[in-house]
């Protein structure tokens, strides 16, 4: 330390003003900073076990038997019996409902973006906050009704179920589509307004493109927050044990009600010697339907991450 | 290739607001004609009524007439989308498309109306736009890159290259060089006095030196107070305008006595 010693005294206090910590500001900042990690930890545990009690209970009867496989003809603790039904259900269900839900939603928030203004414009976006708040319950008794109205008591179908779902889509769609469309730099459509691109063109060709990588996002949030969905599915799909393909035309069987149904089927009642018989079999179908329905989520959230990635914006040169 | 421009009782409105008033000015072919003053006087605004740029702000409107040899731009039966089509421009900061290569930006004109081009086409405008824009040397090699990994100066260039692959007759500019550095500043002025030989350039600049360097007749417009409507003082040549000019108020300005 010999050259402290040589400093001036006006030095030797702009060293000590340059150096010393005030310690109360160290102490908040040791404080925060540990609060802050508990936090991180406390939300990570949830994610962590359930991740882990769907892996360790749903693994062993996850296997390509379980995924080509109906329940059709499957009683008791028969070792046997898939999801493959439930699978097709959900997939059509929910490609049916972003079928239904994704242009009304984009086209909705170009309209909010691009074109609306004064009381219109407010009233919808008023409204869409209100859709967003639904209890999915009543958009299934919603859908339900309306098809009972126009279709009869009868009128239970995997289309109902799409409409009840696109219900709960729709404002999400309309959400963050707005937002990705008001993150384009109005220089882009003043730029290509003035090469002599028309106004419609201009939308689609520059606002969209710029905006898709966004869009597609939000397209699968808004999927993963209706994929999950058993209550409205339930009043308006029902539910069954064999292969329906027709989205139009009677009872359809979907994860999460495929979920709901073996959980609550419970323990299978064995007769004692009767080593065919698994007594936990429906909760073990249960995990393991809640497995594919998580895999088929992150699947489908990898495929968007692909699509953004392809279309986002390049930047390097 | 180039057309006069001639404005009459032009009156700029902001819905209720009238931002800029009376203007009545020629604009020469192939000629530049620089608009000067400070901010908020309206030159800005009245750039963005010779392209019908202006109206795309909600509530924007004019009164008087834009006529481009003759004909009113604002007539009953003009197309605003064929008047930029003829009236290009260009703005203050480099705004090429982050979705497009180099080469697509250039030929975003016509890509983006759904034209259909053969390759070779393309290929030419793509080289004789940027050529023109002397782009050309610095991109030639990396056409399929995006374009906004160019420099600010480049992405500029790119614009003006953008701007002229549509072949329009007059060139407009909203302060092109104002988020630039002095040598991409340069190479964008050497380039304006080589495009007035085939353009009506019409460019809107802080930059006084820059007007005096780069235009041919110079028009300032000043303001009264805020709140008050931005006016054409006067227009004149440009070394009348820097030399003797007719009014008091331009001499103030240009000399620094502003304000």
């Amino acid at each position: 330390m010999a050259a402290t010693d040589t400093l001036t005294p006006d030095a030797s206090a702009l060293r000590l003003a340059l150096t010393q910590v005030d310690p109360a500001r160290r102490r908040k900042d040791r404080v925060m900073r540990g609060l802050i990690y508990a936090a991180f930890v406390l939300a990570m545990i949830p994610l962590v076990s359930l991740v882990w009690s769907v892996l360790a209970n749903g693994l062993g009867r996850f296997d390509l038997y379980f995924l080509t496989h109906s329940m059709r003809n499957v009683y008791g603790g028969m070792d046997a019996g898939g999801v493959y039904h439930a699978l097709l259900g959900t997939i059509l269900i929910t490609g049916l409902a972003a079928l239904i839900s994704v242009p009304i939603g984009i086209l909705t928030a170009v309209y909010l973006v691009e074109y609306g203004s004064g009381a219109l414009a407010r009233s919808v976006t008023f409204f869409v906050d209100v859709m967003t708040g639904i209890p999915s319950i009543v958009a299934g008794l919603f859908a339900f009704s309306l098809f009972y109205l126009v279709a009869g008591p009868d009128s239970r179908s995997g289309f109902v179920g799409a409409v009840a779902l696109s219900v709960l889509m729709i404002p999400i769609v309309i959400r963050s589509t707005e937002e990705m469309l008001r993150l384009v730099p109005n220089e882009l459509r003043e730029a290509s307004l003035a090469l002599g691109v028309p106004k419609w063109l201009t939308i689609i060709r520059v606002v969209l493109r710029t905006a898709v990588a966004g869009i597609t996002t939000g397209v699968m949030i808004a999927i993963a927050r209706v994929i999950g969905e058993t209550a409205p599915l339930l009043i308006t799909v029902g539910a069954t044990d064999s292969i329906n393909r027709d989205p139009f035309e009677g009872n359809m069987m979907t994860l999460p009600v495929y979920v709901y149904r073996q959980y609550a089927a419970g323990l299978v009642p064995c007769t004692p010697g009767d080593a065919a018989c698994i007594p936990t079999i429906n909760y073990d179908r249960a995990w393991s339907a809640a497995l594919v329905l998580i895999i088929l989520v992150m699947l489908l959230n990898l495929v968007a991450r692909g699509v953004s990635r392809w279309f986002a914006p390049k930047t390097r040169a | 290739m180039a057309q006069r421009i001639d404005v009459k009782d032009l009156n700029i409105y902001y819905s209720d607001f009238l931002a800029v008033a009376n203007v009545e000015m020629s604009v020469d072919p192939r000629s530049v004609t620089a608009f000067i003053g400070p901010s908020g006087c309206g030159k800005s605004t009245f750039l963005r009524t010779l392209n019908r740029m202006h109206e795309v702000i909600p509530g924007a409107h004019v009164q008087g007439t834009v006529a481009m040899d003759g004909i009113d731009l604002y007539g009953a039966d003009v197309d605003p989308v064929a008047v930029r089509r003829q009236v290009g421009m260009v703005f203050q900061r480099p705004n090429p498309f982050p979705t497009m290569s180099i080469a697509d930006n250039v030929l975003a004109g016509v890509r983006l109306n759904n034209k259909r081009i053969s390759k070779s086409d393309a290929e030419e405008v793509v080289e004789t736009s940027l050529r023109s824009a002397n782009l050309w040397n610095e991109v030639k090699d990396r056409l399929n890159r995006p374009g906004s990994g160019l420099s600010g100066g480049q992405q500029q260039r790119l614009c003006i290259a953008r701007a002229i692959a549509v072949k329009p007759q007059v060139l407009l500019m909203d302060e092109p060089c104002s988020a630039l550095d002095p040598i991409s500043t340069l190479a964008i002025e050497d380039l304006i006095a080589e495009l007035k030989s085939d353009y009506t350039i019409v460019i809107v600049t802080h930059n006084m030196q820059q007007a005096a360097r780069v235009s041919d007749r110079t028009a300032f417009f000043n303001l009264a107070a805020t709140g008050q409507p931005g006016r054409l003082v006067e227009i004149d040549d440009t070394s009348t305008i820097f030399s003797s000019p007719r009014e008091q108020a331009t001499e103030d300005y240009i000399s620094g006595r502003f304000g």
